[in-house]
């Protein structure tokens, strides 16, 4: 019993984590079709604006709030400097402006902070632990799985009851018709940086707390989490981003518990292996979303 | 002084150097029913296209007034007050068909209560409201058209553009749907285009024709008059029509 329990926890708060990488990725990709390789600099961008403002003394959630938003002006500045001036040329364009952009960031960190790890400021809840039903298990899962409970249910409801909302979803389903009714297109696909920006910068935070330094390449990793995340879960739709996320924190969770200790080093084949092992027997993704995976 | 007209002036389009239209001018005025026909590659949707700006001019301009239509973005266009339906029905298929109609409204400046109402008014003028929590592809082929003609009338259009409206509807649909269509020059105020194979509601419904054959006009004019123009009959009614 105590060990369902552990194991759901550390699935849900690995889950949460991955499903709001995803969802920060898919949001622009629904819209786009094209992925933002750029994405995990933007969990860099708050890394190091956490680590910069660490000795300013102010609240931590004042610092964490500095953080998520340079994540999305971030995010912004990304549509504005690798998609918008190249959005209606290739598809190819865009994978390239999205990598140069990644490395420009990286380098940039590494060239005026530091290729070491920098320590950024974590309140202490983040290290500390809680028995929970005779389960000891870290602060921050508990927090990770009540952010992602959170920001699950208010991006639900933006999508569903607000003008963004119903804007956004037309867009992602057919952008071209979307415009002809007179959508604003330049500005939702701005907000959808803005909402990955944010979805970034905060699962950034959580990502990095928990172990409390930033490198250059701290991106690196969440990137390919949400990208196989929305690969598998479908990348046409939102649920199935949040799906692939939790899927893929079930297996990673599951092969941590079972692998012996000499094949966990090899854990992100055996991951892979699963992965491929879905996209076999769902070759679209295990969510069907709207419309067609083309541009429109 | 009476809204301004829609008129489009000499417009050309090219398809990698063929002329799909060539040099075609027309007027639709608030309030009249013009019927847009001719035979298959004439150029009709393609005319819908271009007066939208969907594809590129080759020539010529499209005018609202004095306020020149061609060569901007497509939201621009929409908010000048032209609304359009498509050949193949566009909805947005994993949306609520309310939603479908309630996003045109929002693009529009709409606040969401005023959309929602609106678009469930809307709903009910087309017999929908019973679907308007289905999504948007689960509806049969006649009802996505009359959803989609409903979403174009949520942007409250001064003029509005449908490509085949009744395409896939059954007679007693395609009856209704003329009704429906017959009465908003009136209650809208709005100049309707319409491009129809269906020549008996075409005839029933249109104030005026315009006839396109190889992208030009062959004939313009009251629908009783374009009906026995020689040139029309040899382009495209054919001899069925000459018996008639």
């Amino acid at each position: 019993m105590t060990f369902a329990l552990q194991f759901l926890i550390d699935v849900l708060s690995l889950g949460g984590a991955y499903a709001l990488m995803a969802l920060g990725l898919v949001i622009v990709y629904g819209i786009l079709k094209l992925v933002n390789f750029a994405y995990g600099e933007l969990i860099m961008v708050a890394g190091y604006t956490l680590f910069l403002v660490g000795g300013s003394g102010l609240p931590w959630l004042v610092m964490a709030a500095v953080a998520v938003l340079m994540a999305v002006i971030a995010g912004i500045l990304t549509d504005y400097v690798a998609f918008r001036p190249v959005r209606a040329k290739s598809v190819t364009a865009v994978l390239i402006t999205s990598f140069a952009f990644s490395t420009l960031l990286q380098n940039a960190a590494l060239l005026f902070i530091s290729p070491r790890p920098r320590n950024v400021p974590m309140p202490a809840a983040f290290s500390q632990t809680v028995e929970l039903a005779g389960v000891i298990t870290p602060v921050r899962n508990l927090i990770t799985i009540a952010a992602a409970v959170v920001l699950l249910g208010v991006f639900t409801f933006l999508m569903r009851r607000t003008v963004l909302g119903i804007a956004m979803r037309a867009a992602a389903t057919n952008f071209t018709m979307a415009r002809m009714l007179g959508v604003p297109a330049n500005l939702i696909i701005s907000s959808a940086f803005a909402i990955s920006g944010l979805l970034a910068g905060i699962v950034g935070i959580l990502w990095i707390g928990r172990i409390g330094t930033v490198v250059p390449g701290i991106g690196n990793e969440p990137l390919l989490v949400a990208f196989i995340a929305t690969v598998i879960g479908g990348m046409r739709s939102l649920g199935g981003a949040v799906l692939g996320g939790f899927l893929l924190a079930l297996i990673d969770t599951t092969l941590n518990y079972t692998l012996s200790q000499e094949l966990l080093k090899f854990r992100d084949a055996f991951t892979f292996s699963l992965v491929i092992l879905i996209l076999l027997w769902r070759p679209e993704g295990l969510l069907k979303g709207p419309a067609t995976g083309q541009r429109t | 002084m009476a809204n301004p007209s829609l008129e489009v002036v000499d417009v050309a389009v090219e398809f990698s150097g063929l002329r799909a239209l060539n040099g075609v001018s027309l007027t639709l005025s608030p309030g009249e029913i013009v019927g847009l026909i001719g035979p298959n590659g004439s150029g009709k949707t393609t005319m819908i296209n271009a007066i939208t700006g969907q594809v590129p001019l080759a020539g010529g301009r499209v005018m609202i007034g004095n306020k020149q239509i061609s060569g901007l973005t497509p939201r621009e266009v929409a908010l000048q007050g032209l609304s359009r339906s498509f050949q193949i029905v566009r909805l947005f298929n994993n949306m609520a068909v309310l939603d479908n109609v309630e996003a045109a409204a929002l693009a529009h400046g709409s606040s969401l209560r005023a959309a929602r109402a609106k678009a469930l008014t809307l709903l009910d003028g087309f017999n929908l409201s019973h679907r308007a929590d289905d999504l948007g592809g689960s509806l049969s082929y006649g009802d996505k058209r009359r959803v989609e003609i409903a979403r174009a009338l949520a942007a409250d259009p001064a003029f509005l553009l449908l490509d085949e409206p009744a395409a896939g509807m059954n007679e007693a649909e395609t009856e209704a749907l003329l009704h429906i269509l017959a009465a908003l020059p009136r209650s809208r105020g709005l100049g309707l285009l319409i491009i129809d194979h269906d020549m008996s509601l075409i005839m029933r419904l249109c104030d005026r024709l315009h006839v396109l054959a190889f992208g030009k006009t062959i004939a313009e004019g009251r629908a009783e008059d374009v009906r026995k123009n020689p040139a029309v009959i040899e382009a495209y009614l054919g001899s069925e029509a000459i018996r008639a």
